[in-house]
């Protein structure tokens, strides 16, 4: 058995357990699911310290057949692209687990359903299988629905549940019919991710197949990840999301479309890809400039998060339209970053609004003194979202625009105003609103977070962005070598821009494939 | 002449008279007993019938015992049985709590028992038709039988109101497909699928032989409850009783399915190689027409008799498809539905059973009445909607998969994908929308009083719930068997 099974399995098996357990032993339902999802972390942490970069195919692989004549197996294996979002993954998912102790009520389901998630998510990042891929994702979409519809908060809720129902279903499908297409196309017979990239690379998809299934991938992923003009579901949907939910779905799940896209879409059908990538450079810029536009406006703090993750997406789609080493690279250390900073915020954000009942910030102001540690994290994550150096994100992002401005200098240039003027003006204002000024005199009473078990999900995730901040190289060491093969299968032509790059650029620097080159 | 082969036939119709003499007596109080009988002897020709099956054909040609035939005569067997074990919940008067429902049905019970045994034998002989005199009867067979049976509830105005308007539809859909028939007779002069295939080939410019042939169609897409023939399904799952509701939607729609396979496939498919076109408007309208009409229902089994139309629209897919991946499809989508739909309408009978109304609204609570009862009814809508892990998201899976296998050959191959997925997104809605009234409902319960469920009652849901997960989460077996039995459509 592989450490992915493992890793997956967890939590998939806890809920079944506790589908068992009654409804009145609480303590119980909390424990086991703390478990399930501390135990995978534990396992990720282990798998990220084990993985060796550079090594040619998958590591900790395992594969059992399951439909042999449509080719289908169960298939996990880790190389440098899902080895950081698998840990990402896993870590938030022990994090949201923590911060469940907001939910009060019908706690076993919602239990239940956060370990279907959880596990459905991470299982779907190790699947090197296009079916189970797919088959785990959804699996893991389904509950969000249901906990937003359920345990969802505010006036909207149910508008917000049957908008993001019906914006993800059909993203979800749309990709699934790219999906098929693409396995039919390919004439491989098989949805073993390996095989079929290889059998696509030495029989290339016909002009016409690529130009039909890239976009159904680009735009039923890019709903997925809330590409703009498709975003609206996001601000709402989280807004009106339970926190761990939020937390697993911004932090993590969201993170899947992109990840299809780089996996998927970009080295099976590179010369569609070329062409797309084009659009796509001035659609992210829709995310970073238009939506972070719609942030400053607002005056709801989870709304005003919601924006700012979409706002981040539109990064990390800048990175892979820019086809080249540096910019796929950072695109995969920003989803990894931002997978912490958006789970951490929606934490956060939950835990003000557990204790005050609104997140209105015209209501809030100088929650600072009386949530010290609150407050600072906050302060950091905000920080961390306006890309400062130190903080894993500020990575990401200056890769991602030194790829970036080789292919597009002028749409880098607009998203660089982006980053640097439009996100640190609403995250800064949004500080000054919740933290600092003077305090209304009915939260003088409430508490910061009281004990270590409730300060260590926010303490981990912002141990992460730091560590990952200052030590970039544990990611990026692990990411170049498979990012290069996968922009050498899309982009052959664009792989020469690495060198130049790497010089300005030392922190990620390899040596390897310096010597290759 | 191998009379051999239509054992399973004359076992299957000895015990529908062996029920009808039973009546005589047994006492009334137990003759619920005679649902497990019969139980045990569909069980044991089940079981006999599981092996290696001789293949062949008999009275010259009509009957044929085939990879294909041998598949549907499980699968009608196996919704028998759990349709005899939900006749018997519905009809027990010592858990209806006043039955007032079931009241007619607890004083002719062993005729019910033994309708549906017909009704079977009939489906069966569907399965081995291999001629268009052959195919009349056995429809014939399962219709009439289902005439009696939509109304067997004669105290309730509703049932006999489904009842009647079943007569007259279905009888003027046999008109048509009688017509049909002879008009296909009368130009080719063959009734035997295998003659016609050597023949059709002349005709495929004959106008009077096409429209033989759609008027036959006319007759199947009205079992199968196809667009536009659809119009009596509604009503009529409405009105009838709960197990012959659930015997229409499996049993009845899967037997015009075969049919169709056979007609479409084996006996005419010089002709269904041009029809493409026609299939994929059928199909799609009769997706968007199921789902559009289900999202306002709030009576639950109107609102399942438009997802049963839905659900044919998908299995239409697999025979728009023209594929044998697509046939297989279909074959594969119904075993899933088979356990699905089967383990919604148990949980409605027993749920339901001394109400009057079916509303939506009447499951509410039902998670803290019965639990698994309440688990059931969540995995069969989840198993409906596609979702994974359920048997419902492999068999959509298939089915995409083979229509997009076409769309190199015709674009229009590709529109139908895209209203399939606008079809799953719709009925997203509707099928939600129950487990939210299960679990997180509005109003707030009237009655919560634990449901208590006999035995037997939960033997049919642990199977139900087993076959969905079974046939969601290890594909293989059932797909392969599929694969082998639509071989014998290419004859």
């Amino acid at each position: 058995m592989s450490i992915l099974t493992y890793i997956f399995g967890w939590p998939l098996l806890a809920a079944l357990v506790l589908v068992l357990v009654p409804r009145n032993y609480r303590v119980i339902i909390r424990a086991v699911a703390l478990l399930a999802t501390f135990v995978p972390m534990v396992l990720a942490i282990k798998m990220f310290c084990q993985f060796v970069p550079n090594m040619i195919g998958y590591q900790f692989e395992q594969q059992i057949p399951w439909v042999e004549s449509l080719g289908i197996s169960y298939h996990v294996g880790v190389d440098g692209l899902n080895v950081g979002l698998i840990l990402m993954g896993a870590i938030v998912a022990f994090a949201a687990a923590c911060c469940a102790w907001e939910i009060k009520e019908r706690e076993k389901e919602f239990y239940i359903l956060l370990l279907v998630m959880s596990g459905g998510i991470l299982g779907a990042f190790a699947s090197l299988d296009l079916f189970f891929f797919y088959f785990l994702h959804e699996l893991a979409l389904v509950p969000t629905f249901i906990m937003i519809g359920v345990w969802g908060r505010g006036e909207r809720k149910n508008y917000a549940t049957f908008q993001i129902t019906l914006y993800l279903s059909i993203g979800a499908l749309i990709a699934l019919i790219g999906l098929i297409a693409l396995y039919v196309q390919s004439g491989a017979n098989t949805f073993d991710i390996p095989k079929l990239t290889e059998y696509v690379q030495a029989h290339p998809l016909a002009a016409h197949s690529q130009n039909f299934i890239f976009p159904l991938l680009l735009f039923g992923f890019g709903i997925l990840v809330s590409l703009w003009p498709f975003h609206t579901w996001a601000p709402l949907g989280y807004g009106s999301a339970p926190s761990p939910t939020a937390m697993l779905h911004a932090g993590v799940l969201k993170k899947f479309g992109l990840y299809g896209l780089i996996r998927i879409a970009l080295p099976l059908m590179p010369q569609a890809a070329q062409h797309w990538m084009q659009i796509l450079a001035w659609l992210c810029l829709g995310n970073i400039l238009y939506v972070g536009w719609v942030a400053m406006r607002q005056r709801n703090l989870n709304r005003l998060i919601g924006n700012s993750s979409v706002a981040h997406m539109g990064f990390v789609f800048l990175g892979i339209a820019s086809l080249n080493l540096i910019g796929v690279t950072g695109a995969v250390v920003i989803m990894i970053a931002h997978g912490f900073l958006a789970s951490l915020t929606f934490g956060l954000s939950g835990y003000i609004y557990r204790q005050t009942g609104t997140l209105e910030m015209g209501e809030l102001g100088g929650l600072a003194r009386k949530l010290p540690f609150i407050g600072t994290a906050l302060l950091m994550a905000a920080l961390a979202g306006c890309g400062l150096p130190g903080f894993a994100n500020f990575v990401g992002e200056v890769t991602v625009f030194f790829g970036a401005w080789k292919a597009f200098p002028l749409v880098t240039g607009l998203a660089l105003w982006g980053a640097l003027m439009i996100g640190a003006l609403y995250m800064l204002r949004a500080m000054r609103n919740v933290l600092h000024g003077p305090m209304p005199e009915k939260w003088s009473g409430i508490p910061d977070a009281a004990h270590v078990w409730r300060k260590l999900p926010y303490a981990l995730l912002l141990a992460s962005l730091l560590i990952f901040g200052c030590f970039p190289r544990l990611l990026t060491e692990k990411i170049m070598p498979d990012a290069e093969k996968i922009v050498n299968l899309a982009a052959p032509t664009k792989a020469a821009y690495k060198m130049v790059v790497q010089v300005d650029f030392s922190e990620i620097r390899n040596p390897k494939s310096e010597i290759r080159n | 002449m191998n009379a051999s082969l239509i054992s399973l036939e004359i076992g299957v119709v000895g015990l529908g008279l062996v029920l009808l003499l039973a009546d005589f007596w047994m006492p009334a109080e137990r003759r619920r007993f005679l649902a497990y009988g019969a139980i045990a002897a569909l069980g044991v020709l089940l079981v006999t019938n599981l092996g290696d099956c001789a293949t062949g054909t008999a009275f010259n040609g009509m009957f044929v015992e085939d990879g294909l035939a041998i598949f549907f005569k499980r699968f009608f067997l196996v919704a028998a049985i759990l349709v005899l074990f939900m006749s018997a919940e519905f009809s027990d008067p010592g858990c209806a709590g006043g039955f007032a429902e079931a009241g007619r049905i607890a004083s002719g019970i062993s005729e019910y028992y033994s309708l549906i045994v017909f009704a079977l034998s009939g489906m069966l002989f569907a399965a081995s038709a291999n001629n268009f005199a052959m195919l009349f009867v056995s429809i014939e067979l399962i219709t009439v039988t289902f005439y009696v049976l939509t109304s067997f509830q004669r105290g309730r105005l509703v049932s006999l109101e489904a009842g009647v308007k079943y007569l007259i539809l279905g009888a003027l859909s046999s008109a048509f497909m009688v017509y049909g028939i002879a008009l296909v007779w009368g130009t080719t002069g063959k009734l035997n699928f295998n003659e016609l295939a050597s023949v059709a080939g002349q005709f495929t410019g004959n106008k009077i032989f096409l429209l033989g042939v759609v008027l036959v169609l006319v007759g199947l897409g009205f079992k199968i409850a196809a667009f536009p023939f659809q119009i009596w399904a509604p009503d009529v799952y409405q009105g009838a009783p709960t197990p012959t509701t659930a015997f229409l939607a499996v049993g009845s729609k899967a037997a015009g399915f075969v049919l169709l396979l056979r007609v479409l496939f084996t006996a005419i498919p010089g002709v269904t190689a041009h029809w493409a076109n026609p299939l994929i408007i059928i199909s799609g309208i009769t997706i968007l027409y199921g789902n559009l009409c289900a999202v306002p229902q709030q009576n639950l089994k109107r609102l399942l008799g438009y997802s049963s139309i839905a659900h044919a629209g998908y299995l239409l897919l697999g025979v728009a498809a023209l594929s044998a991946s697509g046939q297989a499809a279909i074959l594969y989508y119904l075993s899933g539905y088979l356990f699905t739909v089967l383990g919604a309408f148990t949980v409605i009978c027993l749920v339901l059973r001394h109400l009057d109304r079916e509303d939506i609204s009447a499951l509410a609570g039902l998670n803290q009445r019965s639990p698994l009862l309440a688990t059931t009814m969540t995995l069969a809508m989840v198993s409906l909607a596609g979702i994974p892990p359920m048997a419902g998201f492999f068999g959509k899976f298939l089915l995409l998969k083979a229509v997009l296998e076409q769309g190199a050959t015709n674009p229009g191959y590709y529109c139908l994908a895209f209203t399939a997925l606008a079809g799953v997104v719709i009925s997203l809605y509707y099928y939600f929308g129950v487990i939210r009234s299960i679990y997180w409902s509005k109003d707030a319960p009237a009655d919560l009083s634990p449901i208590l469920l006999s035995g037997p009652a939960k033997v049919t849901i642990a199977i139900c719930i087993a076959g969905m997960f079974w046939i969601g989460l290890f594909p293989n077996p059932m797909l392969s068997l599929a694969t082998t039995a639509v071989k014998a459509l290419a004859r």
